[in-house]
């Protein structure tokens, strides 16, 4: 890859937004007709750097060069213009329009006042077959998957003339093939000599597909290293992207105890189509006991927690202590001490325009210390509230401010403390450090194995396998929707899980 | 922090009557009206002892409306049927009282819950047919006004509950004086104010505690707040339909009572039938907000009652009709903007706190 053509060079970026600098002296060269991988810890910056170079957001300083011409960008058209097409990784697609309309949606090929689809078609059959992106154009989008999704994006940049492409988190929402045809997708790209910019923190991915990869810390970035030549793992990036020895969750000692707390029989989850997304899985949690579920997201974890909780309705037995609980309802279970942390928290964990202190009360407002019979105790759960931010270390002004207002780490730390308050005997974890800072994330490592000192069981789902291996006494591996393995934390490696949860080979 | 959301609050509705008063203004103008006559002589009656009594029986009513409407909308959920609901209520409280001999304070107890029970019943189709087969309450409630309307046409036509009361218009047969509440006349010696005004000052209250103060009434709020978080925290979103739109619509079965029980005493083919539309827009103006519905409702009533005053000042009184659209729309418009602003005014103001401590420590 020869180093004389530079499809981006940014220089000395800075962001500021009011209390928080977003992007400090960031500098990036990406070579033209590679892919370059961006990687970061959640709030490191990513995003904003990306929208600077989108023309959403404008640099407070520093130059933006694309092919070697300093350019301003006011706003995405401007980048557009200069060739770069933005993937995001929400799609924006018209359910109810063809793919072919939506690729041309936007910018409408005309012939006079007519739209001139004959030409749009030719065009859209020439770009996906050079870049190997079949795709029937007159299918409705609603009737495809998250993949074809995803092409279909693609395509639109492509159809608005981009030549370097930026791919946000593009494999969040991808089941490992779907992410194998992706990469070779970019692959293809790549070969035309197109530009593809990759933003992610799954190091593994972004090992076997970038040709360099840049890390970014703390708004600024702090190296890159180029797979291909240096010898690096997904573990020397992780140091990178946290800048020191990351810490490790050591499990300490044998805490389980006889008394099993959830008993789950034969539970099935069935989509709409009667496809199961949870298929027929058994398992049990001591008192004491943390029990871990590995696998790549969207293989039926959300749904096996929605079950566990009441809110999505399934099929089996589950049996929490002497209890049948299958058909009681959530409030039953909370009641009877489940505390949950569920995997999308802006959506399901908090009322975002609420006070910090009503959302300590949501889920548990039917307990003391937030209501007493029929009445709310809001005295009572605002103290609790400032209880929780102390000992949590929420970083916030006061218990009055919205939850909109903090970030999603502080976020995630309110309500890790709010169901870890009321001695729960079993907590249902979705990625219970997800998007937390180094310091904090040993924090809710150290109250987690506290609580399960005392006797609390524990069901953790979470996509960072060292917390996996770390904190739990018993792995499960998930695909779609079966236990595929048991693996033991204290002999498997991330890499074996890895393996493991892709159902590529034989767990250890 | 708090004073300033009030304070905050307080700009929507500043902006919403400027700028009608300003809107207004030019309209006078072009149709060649003397602007500061007309306000002079909308605002010199609108505060003489007489309109001020009738404003305040009239606020009465369009409070209850937009309470009834507010317990829906704080979970999201749009109850247009209480028209629909308070007639319906109306003619069942005629009935029940004109054929009651209790004492006073029975007679109107029994009176309101046959009301609030017929109220609810009707607004619990809605509720039934939301859960059970889908159909939006929106769609449902506005149908079932024209099915109320109907229903009592025809039994004030057509059955024995209807008779011929003066001026040849049929209705129910008068509620004997025990079964009135016709209120004191404490402000204008000829003009009570209804009985009513003070039972929905307690409707407000006790629609302040269920709501802030209750279990049930943080689990509608945050059922509005966010459907999916609240499902997560145990609210089962079913229950939570039928027993808001039931306690709307029992609400809404009173919204009749004050004008009933303070003034006709007979259910009439004559009885208003669009309070619950004015309803909605004064819930929209307060916020959802007890204390914002009540003064939202007296100056409805004020621009309705003053309106009287334009046709003498030479100017069509649907003039009053034009300024209560425009501080609807106008408030509407500018509550949201806040908002917006709020939210992110508040993030950077916590980005900034936190800047600071840092920096301190």
């Amino acid at each position: 890859m020869s180093q004389s053509s530079l499809a981006v060079e940014l220089n000395g970026i800075w962001k500021r937004f009011p209390g928080v600098i977003a992007n400090s002296d960031i500098n990036l060269k990406v070579a033209s007709g590679t892919v370059h991988a961006i990687v970061g810890e959640n709030g490191a910056g990513k995003s904003t750097l990306m929208k600077i170079l989108y023309g959403m957001q404008k640099a407070d300083e520093g130059t933006i060069s694309i092919n070697g011409t300093n350019l301003v960008f006011n706003s995405p058209s401007d980048a557009i213009d200069a060739g770069i097409g933005m993937v995001h990784q929400h799609f924006m697609l018209a359910d109810n329009f063809t793919v072919l309309e939506n690729i041309v949606l936007g910018s409408e090929p005309k012939n006079g006042i007519r739209l001139d689809f004959a030409r749009a078609r030719k065009q859209i059959a020439d770009i996906a077959a050079e870049n190997g992106l079949a795709i029937d154009p007159d299918i409705l989008v609603s009737e495809l998957g998250v993949g074809d999704r995803q092409r279909i994006e693609i395509l639109k940049v492509l159809y608005r003339g981009a030549k370097i492409l930026i791919l946000d988190e593009p494999t969040a929402v991808l089941v490992p093939h779907e992410v194998d045809e992706l990469f070779n997708t970019l692959r293809d790209l790549k070969k035309e000599g197109l530009t593809v910019i990759f933003i992610s923190h799954k190091l593994d991915e972004v090992l076997s597909i970038a040709d360099e990869i840049t890390v970014i810390r703390q708004g600024t970035t702090v190296g890159s290293v180029n797979p291909h030549t240096q010898n690096v793992s997904a573990r020397d990036l992780a140091e990178m992207m946290v800048g020191n020895e990351l810490p490790t969750p050591e499990a300490v000692g044998d805490t389980i105890k006889e008394e099993v707390v959830l008993k789950v029989e034969n539970l099935s989850v069935f989509a709409k189509g009667g496809k199961a997304i949870v298929d027929d899985i058994s398992f049990q949690i001591r008192a004491g006991e943390i029990v871990g579920i590995a696998g790549v997201e969207g293989n039926g974890q959300a749904e096996i927690l929605d079950a566990l909780m009441g809110i999505e309705s399934a099929t089996g037995r589950v049996q929490f202590k002497d209890e049948d609980i299958t058909n009681k309802s959530t409030r039953h279970r909370r009641e009877l001490g489940i505390g949950f942390i569920p995997e999308d928290r802006q959506r399901q964990a908090l009322m975002l325009e609420a006070p910090l202190w009503e959302n300590r009360m949501l889920g548990h407002q039917t307990r003391t210390p937030n209501a007493k019979g029929i009445w709310l105790t809001p005295r009572s759960a605002k103290a609790d509230t400032k209880r929780i931010v102390a000992e949590y270390d929420v970083r916030t002004p006061s218990i009055d401010v919205l939850a909109s207002a903090l970030s999603g780490g502080n976020q995630q730390k309110l309500i890790v403390g709010r169901e870890m308050s009321g001695e729960p005997k079993l907590l249902i974890a979705a990625h219970p450090t997800r998007g937390v800072d180094v310091g904090a994330q040993a924090a809710i490592w150290d109250h987690i194995r506290d609580a399960r000192q005392a006797g609390l069981a524990v069901l953790l789902v979470s996509a960072d396998l060292d917390e996996l291996i770390g904190l739990s006494d018993n792995i499960k591996v998930l695909l779609r929707g079966k236990f595929v393995a048991d693996a033991d934390p204290a002999t498997v490696t991330p890499q074996e899980l890895g393996t493991a949860m892709t159902g590529a080979g034989e767990a250890a | 922090m708090n004073l300033r959301r009030i304070g905050i609050s307080l700009i929507a509705p500043a902006i919403g009557l400027f700028v009608s008063l300003a809107a207004t203004a030019v309209i006078l103008t072009v149709i060649g009206a003397n602007v500061s006559t007309v306000f002079a002589s909308m605002w010199n009656y609108g505060t003489s002892p007489r309109a001020m009594s009738l404003m305040l029986n009239l606020a009465t009513v369009y409070f209850l409306s937009a309470l009834a409407v507010s317990i829906g909308l704080k979970m999201n959920l749009f109850n247009i049927g209480v028209n629909g609901q308070y007639v319906l209520g109306s003619l069942a409280g005629a009935v029940v009282a004109s054929n009651l001999t209790l004492p006073k304070a029975a007679s109107v107890t029994v009176t309101i819950i046959a009301a609030m029970f017929v109220g609810a019943v009707w607004a619990g189709i809605s509720a039934w047919l939301k859960v059970a087969r889908g159909v939006s309450e929106v769609i449902s409630t506005i149908m079932l006004n024209f099915i109320a309307i109907g229903i009592i046409s025809y039994i004030i036509v057509r059955t024995s509950i209807g008779t011929e009361t003066s001026l040849n218009i049929r209705g129910t047969k008068p509620i004997p004086e025990t079964g009135m509440l016709r209120g004191s006349a404490f402000i204008d010696p000829g003009t009570p104010i209804y009985g009513f005004f003070f039972i929905s000052i307690i409707i407000g209250v006790g629609y302040w505690l269920l709501l802030n103060r209750t279990r049930f009434g943080f689990d509608l709020r945050a059922t509005g707040k966010s459907a999916t978080a609240a499902r997560t925290s145990g609210v089962q979103s079913n229950r939570m339909i039928y027993v808001t739109m039931l306690l709307s619509g029992a609400v809404a079965g009173l919204v009749g009572l004050p004008y009933l029980l303070g003034d006709t005493g007979s259910y009439t083919l004559q009885f208003p039938t669009d309070w619950g539309f004015i309803g909605i827009a004064i819930a929209l103006l307060g916020r959802n907000n007890p204390l914002g519905i009540a003064l939202g409702a007296i100056l409805w009533a004020f621009l309705d009652i003053s309106s009287g005053q334009l046709v003498l000042e030479g100017v069509p009184r649907e003039i009053s009709t034009i300024m209560q659209g425009l501080i609807v729309i106008v408030v509407v418009i500018s509550y949201e903007v806040v908002r917006r602003y709020q939210v992110k005014s508040e993030q950077t103001n916590v980005a900034k706190a936190l800047a600071k401590q840092e920096a301190s420590v």
